[in-house]
């Protein structure tokens, strides 16, 4: 299974920072390994942001992210204490969830 | 991705962006050595900047939480952990361990850096197989073994702290003096020692300065960043990985894993830092 | 979920029933997400085909758009960019990379509080323009574009 997301989600005035680290290959498809094989493109998908129960970021990704991404969102009305649920598919069909809560 | 014309060719724009910086004459003329200075530095404060908001959201922490959970959660055939290695500090203490390392360790009657130091706990706790990690002991695009990842949680337990490598024991400060003479020692093809490079002021390869590792202030930028997120390929590289990358750039020999020699350079690097902040795993080109 | 509605990331197979039935949540995000992936955006070869399929081929440039990339990537294998909207009622963004073999990189919809803006890393095969469109609630599209330079490689650090 995927390594855990990294996040997190602090209050600077009215407004949620939210930052996502992804533990991801990213493959492009296009690189090819020691034996001349070429690595098939396995790569995320699709990613949505809930904050306090509404989705606030729903998109999709292609083999341009780099591996391992990192993701930065901003969300206004966000309060201390919403739940941030982040979830993220590939191409592959894996998939990932993890939450954490607002900081003050 | 075709990488080669692609850097060619940036290379040549480069070049091109140099000699247009070099032409315009300066208002002021400044003695020829500063001439040449603002397009170097113009392009080392844009990554110095960028830099900075790579390390902000540095996929290191994900190396390091792999790390922690092994660390912290598995168990050796017979039940062990590495609640039971002793990094210096005592039992299963890594607050600090890390920028408290090379040090004597009575157990095995040798001095030992942080990476030989955890790949000893490894085998000895927890199972792995020493001929196994030699196997592969640096990380590479397909793997970055779970050693490194530990290695990676333990530095990072040492995030914002002074370095303190201890040199009581009388084999703390032999290591350093033979760290300090291989540093200066001259071999090889092109009759370089680290001293070549790493020996003076203000020396440069292509648009990257070189720190002088005989000053305290300048040995740290050795030790800084290291575990560190390669951005090529996206792994993590160890300290141990970098010093035998450096034995390659003088086409020495390389080093087998975890060598005396390469703890002996630390001791010598590290011991010379003493004294400045440590920030953790950092990201490297 | 109206705004959300409106999206540059409709695929083809995407239809108005899952929309609806993921905005009363029947559906679990995992099957709305599979079945919306815009496949034919983000194989497309070139800007031309990116843009087209994602209904931005007519795209006004436009300077409300703000791109902060490196004038100069140390490494093209990460990229750090951020990118805002200042065009009013911006419900949709999307990165590409003019240069790389798939240019499009990703398309993120913006609802209930997320401001239109968004930080990410890309991979650039070479020096290329790095293109952002926007797409306003009333259907609109608008595009900026900045230009980094990737430089060879040093040694390890």
């Amino acid at each position: 299974m995927a390594d855990p997301m990294k996040i997190r989600a602090q209050m600077k005035g009215d407004t949620a920072d939210i930052r996502v680290l992804m533990s991801h290959a990213m493959e492009t498809g296009q690189r090819k390994d020691n034996a001349g094989n070429t690595v098939p493109a396995h790569y995320i998908q699709s990613i949505t942001i809930d904050v306090g129960g509404k989705r606030v970021i729903q998109g999709q990704t292609g083999t341009s992210v780099s591996r391992n991404p990192v993701f930065g969102f901003r969300v206004k009305g966000a309060k201390a204490g919403d739940k941030v649920v982040i979830h993220w598919e590939d191409n592959k069909g894996d998939k990932r969830t993890d939450e954490t809560t607002v900081a003050g | 991705m075709k990488q080669r014309p692609s850097m060619l060719a940036a290379a040549a724009a480069l070049t091109a962006a140099f000699a247009v910086q070099a032409q315009q004459p300066p208002k002021k003329a400044p003695p020829p050595a500063k001439a040449a200075a603002p397009a170097k530095s113009a392009i080392s404060e844009e990554f110095e900047k960028f830099r900075e908001v790579l390390e902000e959201d540095n996929p290191a922490e994900l190396f390091e939480a792999r790390g922690e959970d092994i660390w912290k959660n598995k168990k050796g055939p017979d039940g062990a952990s590495m609640a039971q290695c002793d990094l210096g500090l005592g039992a299963g203490v890594v607050k600090g361990a890390y920028v408290r390392m090379p040090r004597w360790f009575a157990d095995v009657g040798k001095v030992m850096d942080a990476e030989r130091r955890v790949v000893h706990c490894m085998v000895k706790y927890l199972g792995y197989k020493e001929e196994d990690i030699r196997k592969q002991p640096f990380s590479n695009v397909n793997k970055t073994p779970d050693h490194v990842s530990v290695i990676t949680y333990v530095a990072g337990q040492s995030r914002n702290m002074k370095i303190a490598v201890p040199q009581k024991h009388p084999q703390e400060r032999a290591t350093y003096e033979i760290g300090k003479e291989i540093f200066a020692y001259r071999a090889g093809p092109y009759d370089f020692a680290c001293a070549t490079c790493h020996g003076n002021d203000d020396m440069r390869i292509r648009t990257q300065d070189l720190p002088n590792l005989r000053k305290p202030d300048q040995a740290i930028r050795a030790y800084q960043g290291w575990p560190g997120y390669r951005m090529t390929g996206g792994f993590m590289l160890t300290q141990q990985w970098r010093m035998n990358d450096c034995f390659r750039q003088q086409r020495f020999p390389e080093p087998t894993y975890l060598s005396d020699t390469i703890t002996a350079l630390l001791t010598y690097m590290t011991v010379t830092a003493n004294g400045q902040l440590y920030k953790g795993p950092g990201i490297k080109r | 979920m109206d705004a959300l509605r409106r999206t540059l990331l409709k695929g083809a197979g995407a239809t108005g029933a899952i929309a609806a039935a993921m905005a009363a949540g029947v559906l679990t995000p995992s099957r709305v997400l599979a079945a919306d992936y815009n496949r034919a955006a983000f194989e497309a070869k070139d800007m031309a085909g990116a843009l087209k399929n994602i209904g931005a081929a007519g795209a006004a440039d436009n300077s409300g758009i703000v791109i902060k990339a490196p004038d100069i990537a140390e490494n093209g294998a990460v990229v750090p960019v951020d990118v805002a909207s200042n065009i009013a009622n911006t419900v949709s963004l999307a990165v590409l990379v003019d240069k790389n073999p798939l240019p499009l990189s990703s398309a993120f919809d913006f609802a209930n509080g997320a401001l239109p803006e968004m930080s990410l890393r890309l991979k650039m095969g070479q020096t290329s323009l790095v293109e952002v469109v926007a797409k306003t609630a009333d259907g609109k599209y608008y595009r900026a574009k900045k230009e980094v330079k990737v430089t060879v490689g040093g040694c390890g650090g």
